[in-house]
C-alpha cells in the first residue's frame, strides 16, 4: 500500500539540532526494507510559484497556494504493507522530532480501458 | 399459547451462538478477504441461514463451525460473483478455518476496531457492531442517537480502515502493549454506557456481562498488564451491584440506600482480589478506580466506609490526570470524612470548571452538601439548579424529591451532629 508523507518545519517542535539529523540512516533503512520508493528535499517558498487556469489563462504567483506558518521541506513516498509499518518507519524520521510528518494514503485513479 | 419446546431450544441455541460466535464469525471473513462491509452482511446472513436450516435439519454439531462455514462460503460467492478479485476467491476458498482459535479471532477484531487512527466514536461503534453483535438500531438506542448516524459511523471506520491500510490483527509485541491501553478504554465505555447509560438510555446488563467477558479475555491474554486487571477489577465490582442498584419502580437506588445482602459476593471476592493486585504492581487509572469501588463493596455499611482511604485514593486518581469529576467526588469524600462544611469548601476550590458546565452534578452535590449543613434555603436553590441540568429520568425523580423535601415547612431542620452522624455518600461512585 502506498503513502506519501510530507515532511513540515513545525515552529513549536523540539529546536533543530544537527548532529541528531540521521536522514541518512532513515533513507538507507527505507531502501534496505524496499519500503521507500523515492523522497527527496523541497526547495524554499522563495523559490515557489502556484500556477492555475482561470478563464482560459494561466495564472502563475509567487510564493505557496496556501499562507501556514509550517513550510513544507520534504516529501517521501513509501510502499508499506499497513498503516502501522508506516508509522513506525516515519515516525523515526528526524524531522518527526523537528517538525511534523504527515501521512497520507495514496487514493489511486482508476482508468476504464 | 407455548411455544413447543424444540423451538424453544432451537430459539436458545441461536441466542447462545450470536452471543459466543459472532465476532469469530464476523472476524473469520475479515481475515480471509479484508472487506469490513463483506463480513458485516456475510455474518447476518450465516444467522438468518441458520434459523431455517437448523430447524429443518436439526441443530449441527458445532453451531459455531456451522456459522464460520456458511459465513465463508456466502463471502466466496459474493466474490465470484464480482469475478475481479479471482484471486481473492482463491485465497479464501483455499484458507481452512480453523476451530479452536476462537479467542484469537476476536482479539485480532477488537484490536483492529480500536486503532488509534479511527475516531473513538468510530471505534465505540465498530466494536459493538463487529465483536458484540448489536444491531445498528441497538447501538442508536444506546447512544440515544439516530441510526443513521450510527449508519455513517460503522461506514466511515469501515472505509477508513480500508482506504489507509489499517491491518487486520493483534499487533507484534511493542506496538501491543502501547495499543491496549485503547482497547480497555473501548470496554470500559461500553460496559458504563450499558451498565449505566449517562443519557437516560435503557440499562443493558446482558452488554455489560459482555463487556466483562471481553476484560477477561483480555486479562488472560496479558497476564502481566496491571491496567488490564483493574479494568476488569473495576467492572466485577460495579457488577456486583446490579441485583441492588434499582427499586421495583427503575428508580436508582443510592450506594448508601441499597441492600448490601444483594450484593454478588463472588463477584466482589474476585474484583477484590484481582484490585489488590492491581493496584500493587502498576496503580494506574482502573486499578485505582477499582480500589476506590472495593473501599465501598468492603464496608459493611455506608457509614462504615474507609473514607480517609477513599480520599487518599482519590488524590492518587488526580495526580494521575487531573480532572473535574474526579474532584468533585473527593469533594464528596472530604465531606464524609470532615463533615459537610469541609465538602464545600473542597466544592469551592474547584470553581466552575467548564467540563461540567452542562452537567448536573455540581449543583447537586452543592445542595446535597448544604442541606446537610442545614443550610436549606442554599439548598433548595442549588438542588433547583441541578433539577434544571438533569438528563437521567430516574436522577430527575431523585431531585424532585429532594426539592419537595426542602420546601416543605414540616422539613425537620437537622443538626449538623445528626447529619454528620447520617454519614452517607449521595453520589456514588456507581
Amino acid at each position: 500500500m502506498k503513502f506519501v508523507s510530507i515532511v513540515y518545519e513545525d515552529p513549536t517542535a523540539e529546536p533543530y539540532d544537527p548532529a541528531e539529523d540521521h536522514i541518512g540512516d532513515w533513507v538507507r533503512e527505507g531502501i534496505d526494507r524496499r519500503i521507500n520508493l523515492r523522497g527527496d528535499r523541497l526547495r524554499p517558498v522563495a523559490e515557489t510559484k502556484t500556477a492555475r487556469r482561470v478563464d482560459g489563462g494561466t495564472l502563475v504567483s509567487d510564493g505557496p497556494f496556501a499562507e501556514v506558518t509550517e513550510l513544507i521541506a520534504g516529501y517521501d513516498v513509501l510502499e508499506c504493507a499497513d498503516i502501522d509499518e508506516a508509522i513506525d518507519y516515519v515516525s523515526r524520521h528526524p524531522m518527526a522530532r523537528f517538525g511534523a510528518i504527515e501521512l497520507r494514503p495514496v487514493w489511486p485513479v482508476e482508468f476504464d480501458e | 399459547m407455548t411455544e413447543p419446546a424444540d423451538t424453544v431450544a432451537l430459539r436458545v441455541a441461536l441466542e447462545r451462538a450470536h452471543r459466543d460466535e459472532w465476532a469469530v464469525v464476523f472476524g473469520t471473513v475479515v481475515r480471509l478477504t479484508g472487506d469490513w462491509s463483506l463480513a458485516e452482511d456475510c455474518a447476518q446472513d450465516a444467522f438468518v441461514l441458520a434459523l431455517g436450516a437448523w430447524q429443518r435439519d436439526g441443530l449441527p454439531r458445532n453451531p459455531g463451525a456451522w456459522l464460520v462455514t456458511t459465513a465463508r462460503n456466502r463471502a466466496i460467492d459474493v466474490l465470484r460473483r464480482r469475478r475481479t478479485e479471482a484471486t481473492r476467491v482463491e485465497e479464501a476458498g483455499r484458507l481452512v478455518v480453523l476451530e479452536g482459535d476462537e479467542d484469537d479471532e476476536r482479539l485480532r477484531l477488537m484490536f483492529t476496531c480500536c486503532h488509534p487512527a479511527l475516531p473513538l466514536e468510530g471505534r465505540v461503534a465498530l466494536t459493538l457492531r463487529a465483536v458484540m453483535g448489536l444491531t445498528t438500531a441497538e447501538i442508536a438506542r444506546l447512544f440515544l442517537v439516530s441510526e443513521a448516524t450510527v449508519s455513517q459511523r460503522i461506514l466511515r471506520a469501515k472505509q477508513k480502515i480500508a482506504n489507509t491500510g489499517i491491518p487486520y490483527r493483534v499487533p507484534p509485541p511493542g506496538l501491543r502493549e502501547e495499543r491496549l491501553g485503547g482497547v480497555l478504554a473501548v470496554v470500559y465505555l461500553v460496559f458504563t454506557e450499558a451498565y449505566a447509560p449517562s443519557n437516560g438510555a435503557v440499562v443493558r446488563d446482558d452488554l455489560a456481562g459482555e463487556a466483562i467477558r471481553l476484560a477477561r479475555l483480555l486479562v488472560v491474554e496479558h497476564p502481566r498488564d496491571a491496567e488490564a486487571r483493574g479494568l476488569l477489577a473495576l467492572l466485577l465490582l460495579q457488577w456486583s451491584r446490579r441485583a441492588a442498584r434499582f427499586d421495583e419502580r427503575w428508580d436508582a437506588v443510592l450506594l448508601e440506600d441499597q441492600d448490601r445482602s444483594l450484593w454478588d459476593r463472588a463477584a466482589i471476592d474476585e474484583g477484590q482480589a484481582l484490585a489488590r493486585s492491581a493496584l500493587r504492581e502498576g496503580g494506574g487509572w482502573y486499578a485505582l478506580q477499582a480500589a476506590l469501588a472495593a473501599q465501598h463493596a468492603l464496608a459493611p455499611t455506608a457509614a462504615d466506609t474507609d473514607w480517609a482511604t477513599v480520599v487518599q485514593l482519590y488524590d492518587r486518581l488526580l495526580a494521575l490526570r487531573p480532572s473535574p469529576v474526579v474532584r468533585l467526588n473527593r469533594a464528596v469524600a472530604m465531606a464524609m470524612r470532615d463533615g459537610p462544611e469541609a465538602g464545600l469548601t473542597a466544592l469551592d476550590e474547584l470553581g466552575r470548571p467548564k467540563e461540567l458546565d452542562r452537567s448536573h452534578l455540581l449543583a447537586a452535590v452543592r445542595g446535597e452538601l448544604l442541606r446537610r449543613a442545614g443550610r436549606r434555603e442554599e439548598a433548595l436553590a442549588a438542588t433547583r439548579a441541578a433539577r434544571e441540568l438533569v438528563r437521567s429520568p430516574a436522577e430527575a425523580r431523585l431531585l424532585d424529591r429532594r426539592i419537595s423535601e426542602l420546601s416543605t415547612d414540616t422539613y425537620p431542620e437537622t443538626s449538623l451532629s445528626e447529619n454528620l452522624a447520617q454519614a452517607a455518600s449521595r453520589k456514588t461512585t456507581m
